[in-house]
């Protein structure tokens, strides 16, 4: 069968049903039995279901339980450069990914986040340039809502279906500032997932989905907020929440002739602990078995990211034939039958939620954390501020962006950055050839750690990387413990913020100790 | 066809003047104090000079806002259109200096000039060298690299290779600092002048791990200065002239933190410079043949490689051939540093060239500021001067001697 066949099919069964008030549900209507059993194992999350948790940010809260007072306010003193970490997260989750698979193959890319780092200009483009994919592809940001990550989900299955994309790429991911002292500050966590969605090699099948939109207002940032508002729980709760995810799932359930009994696991958003078990509850799930762990006491509520999160801790442990149902809430609700077919068991060497959560790294302090999350203000230093120049950094973005170096084939070296003539044979300019460098791992060969650098986390680390295959990467090292460096120790990298400097965030590589 | 520099140019008349946080003087207080001196030392006046070589790196351009010219030195003394030449080479802008002028004189360009090397920085209001960004080649890569962060990376190298703990890295480096302070503390125009214990260079707040508080040289205002004429003229100024034994010029091809076959653990620009100026002055064992070397110790890790890389001892041995056996101290086999070197004498950044051919230039002359460490008969010194980074290193090697 041709994929556009098997696609136009796939396309009916995800809006067939009664319950069609969904805006999002204004697609054809094919329904078929038979053509569903065929497309299921057509279009797929493929390759997928990876996670990073961002070990900085979210998991300070394991360790710091504080927030039990209720109390909001100080945000006209805060500077809103928050949010530099999403793209960084994205490229992370999308390597992580594509781990295997040919990034050549991507034909789009569609990021999803509340907290975009930048308000006017494109996230996916930084996203798609750090992930190294191809220039010819297409890349969208999708924002705003909570459900932002599974709208994209659907947007990706349309253009697959439609044939535009054979393989699309969705991250998601958030990180979203509470208000010191807030409800919100024990809570949240910061996170991101990727999903590759195709017709070949399927790990799972979205089978059915549900789409619900609603003009109801729970949590909110105007234009000018850096952190976000929020009416009465009590109030966002009960006539947000739980109506609306509860109506998303019982008429997905309904069209598709389905109960809570046919899902081995359920992955779906809540705003907190509390609200995850009472829904758990009215949705006739059985807490002890059916109900994927939402992450609150190890991650937090990732905002956008938190829905696909979960799936991904639900595939993990997944086996072909298992059903998952998943929920999403903002802005309305949808709900999602997955099928896992049998690629979930070829998909290995992941870190999805497990090794990162494994991997992940306390920060030391609370103090840390606000500086971090830039919801402090420090001292300001008469030194010399960091500068940038954005037709340099446009020269420099195979190299700065895409983590490209240069083979020299007359001597063989790789070397980083891109050269004038080989470092080592110093052959012209012409025998070297860029070879893409962001997937190789390293050994440390040597470091320092500079207490007196003006960066977010001090001590800066300076490390010279020994790549496996070839190459040396002089860069800054992130995401250490700075008492548990050692010359020889593996190494990888990481597509991270360098700086903020003339208003510009400016991206590019570091290195960090091997997660796992 | 090229001939050797060796013995055509002296050194008549040189200055130095207090180094230290000048709070009392300001750039053109300083190039003034120096020049000044460097007159008076060769019997000469300013009008006598002809042309002059001016090495700042970083004072004009915070004190002047950002205007790199002659005219610093020019506006400062009045001078009357002659030429002056304003050198730049980092932490290696004293050597140029002197380079540029030596040969000058060698051409039969002018018959006397002036050197000069200057730096202020203690005016900018924070610790550290300032980062000049505007126009920087590369807005991220290598962002906060700095000296101490860049110097300590070859300070974990050397510990590794040798497989030194921590501990014994920091103590052989520690005995470095102690050596330094201790000639700090008799050199009168030194920066820092007291001396500092073994445990209190080891306990000392982190500067960029591995190198803490007394691994690191202070920022430090000051000025250099010297009087050049061609050998044959000397006389007519001074009868114990010094004259220029070789310079040995290196800019190494600057990838070595990039490139996988560097360790760290030498100095390539200080080899390939050391081995010129060796060549040209002769000298064929120069821990023997030298009587004195002044070194770019700007923290105590480059004090001990550029020790191995200018073959004053061998690779990796260090601490057996130097530090163990005292041979660096002004009594001992290879005299290092007895101004207190960088680290302790000082180093503003365009000045510490041509003040540590000052301090050979007095040493010879048997005028060390203190008598306590005037070495003996000292017929011969080097001069190593350095900018840059490990990895990324231009490099002077100056060698002066008696005719």
């Amino acid at each position: 069968m041709e994929q556009g066949d098997c696609l136009t099919v796939i396309l009916g069964l995800e809006v067939r049903g009664e319950d069609r008030d969904s805006s999002v549900a204004s697609l054809s209507h094919n329904d078929s039995q038979d053509h569903r059993q065929a497309c299921y194992s057509a279009v797929c999350l493929r390759g997928v279901p990876t996670i990073i948790i961002t070990a900085d940010i979210s998991e300070w809260r394991t360790r710091f339980k504080i927030g039990k007072e209720r109390r909001y306010g100080g945000y006209s003193l805060l500077r809103s450069l928050h949010s530099y970490l999403q793209a960084s997260m994205a490229v992370e989750a999308g390597m992580d990914c594509l781990q295997g698979i040919e990034k050549q193959s991507v034909d789009a890319l569609y990021f999803a986040s509340t907290t975009p780092p930048f308000k006017e200009k494109q996230s996916a483009s930084i996203v798609a340039a750090g992930l190294d994919l191809r220039e010819d592809i297409i890349a969208a940001d999708f924002g705003n809502s909570l459900r932002s990550g599974t709208i994209a989900l659907r947007a990706a299955l349309d253009a697959v279906k439609a044939g535009s994309a054979k393989q699309v790429l969705i991250i998601v991911s958030d990180c979203r500032p509470p208000a010191p002292n807030s409800a919100f500050e024990p809570l949240f966590g910061d996170g991101a997932a990727a999903f590759l969605i195709g017709a070949d090699g399927v790990v799972a099948e979205i089978a059915a989905s549900y789409y619900l939109t609603s003009e109801f207002i729970d949590i909110w940032r105007l234009e000018c907020d850096l952190l976000p508002r929020t009416w009465e729980e009590r109030f966002t709760l009960d006539e947000g929440y739980e109506p609306h995810m509860k109506k998303a799932v019982a008429a997905l359930l309904k069209a598709n002739g389905a109960t809570a009994k046919d899902f081995s696991k359920a992955a779906f958003y809540a705003p907190n602990a509390r609200s995850h078990g009472t829904m758990a509850r009215s949705l006739g799930l059985d807490a002890k078995t059916q109900v994927q762990d939402p992450l609150f006491d190890s991650v937090g509520n990732t905002g956008a990211a938190f829905a696909l999160m979960t799936l991904v801790g639900a595939l993990e442990e997944a086996k072909p034939g298992d059903q998952i149902l998943l929920g999403n809430y903002g802005d309305g609700a949808d709900a999602h039958i997955i099928k896992v077919a049998l690629g979930i068991e070829t998909l290995k060497d992941r870190r999805g939620i497990k090794k990162h959560l494994e991997s992940k790294v306390m920060l030391e302090n609370y103090g840390k954390y606000l500086k971090f999350k830039n919801l402090i203000q420090f001292e300001e230093t008469p030194m010399t501020r960091p500068r940038t120049s954005l037709p340099a950094m446009w020269r420099d973005r195979n190299w700065q962006y895409r983590c490209h170096g240069h083979k020299c084939n007359s001597c063989g070296k790789v070397q980083f950055p891109f050269q004038k003539r080989c470092m080592y044979c110093q052959a012209e300019e012409k025998f070297l050839e860029e070879v893409p460098l962001s997937d190789r791992k390293g050994v440390l060969f040597t470091y320092s750690m500079d207490e007196r650098a003006a960066v977010v986390d001090p001590p800066n680390v300076l490390a010279a990387v020994n790549l496996n295959g070839g190459g040396r990467m002089f860069s800054q090292m992130t995401d250490r413990d700075v008492n548990n460096i050692k010359v020889g120790m593996p190494m990888e990298l990481t597509f991270r913020k360098i700086h903020d400097a003339l208003g510009v965030h400016n991206y590019s590589w570091k290195c960090r100790p091997a997660r796992v | 066809m090229a001939e050797p520099i060796k013995d055509k140019v002296a050194i008549v008349g040189m200055g130095c003047t207090k180094f230290g946080e000048r709070w009392d003087a300001d750039i053109k207080d300083m190039i003034a104090e120096a020049v000044y001196e460097a007159l008076e030392d060769a019997g000469v006046e300013l009008k006598d000079m002809e042309a002059v070589w001016l090495g700042a790196q970083w004072g004009s351009q915070v004190v002047e806002g950002g205007v790199v010219t002659g005219t610093l030195l020019s506006s400062t003394l009045q001078t009357q259109y002659i030429p002056v030449t304003r050198v730049e080479n980092a932490c290696g802008t004293g050597a140029e200096s002197l380079r540029g002028a030596t040969f000058a004189l060698a051409a039969k360009g002018y018959d006397l000039v002036l050197v000069v090397g200057v730096e202020k920085v203690k005016d900018m209001g924070f610790g550290g060298l300032p980062s000049v960004w505007i126009g920087r080649w590369e807005p991220v890569y290598g962002a906060f690299g700095s000296g101490p962060g860049r110097y300590a990376m070859a300070a974990t190298a050397y510990f590794a290779k040798y497989g030194l703990s921590n501990e014994e890295g920091k103590r052989i480096l520690a005995e470095i600092s102690v050596k330094s302070h201790y000639y700090g503390a008799r050199n009168p125009k030194a920066h820092l002048r007291r001396e500092v214990t073994i445990e209190q260079v080891i306990n000392a707040p982190m500067i960029a791990w591995p190198l803490g508080l007394f691994d690191c040289c202070g920022v430090t205002d000051g000025a250099s200065a010297a009087v050049l004429c061609r050998t044959e003229d000397a006389k007519k100024f001074r009868d114990d002239y010094v004259t220029i034994k070789a310079f040995g010029m290196s800019a190494s091809p600057g990838w070595g933190k990039e490139r996988e076959d560097y360790d760290f653990t030498y100095w390539d620009a200080t080899q390939a410079a050391a081995r010129a100026a060796y060549a040209e002055a002769g000298i064929k064992n120069p821990r023997q043949e030298l009587d004195m070397v002044e070194l770019h110790d700007c923290f105590t890790i480059a004090e001990l490689i550029a020790s191995e890389s200018l073959f004053l001892c061998d690779q990796g041995k260090f601490k057996e051939q130097m530090a163990d056996k005292r041979a660096y101290y002004h009594n001992g086999e290879m005299p290092v540093n007895v101004s207190g070197g960088l680290k302790s004498f000082g180093h503003p950044i365009g000045a510490s060239g041509c003040r540590e051919v000052y301090e050979i230039y007095k040493q010879i002359q048997k005028k060390a500021e203190e008598p306590s460490r005037q070495i003996e008969n000292v017929q011969l010194g080097l001069a190593h001067n350095q900018g840059g980074h490990p990895g990324k290193f231009v490099c002077g090697v100056t060698i002066v001697g008696t005719p």
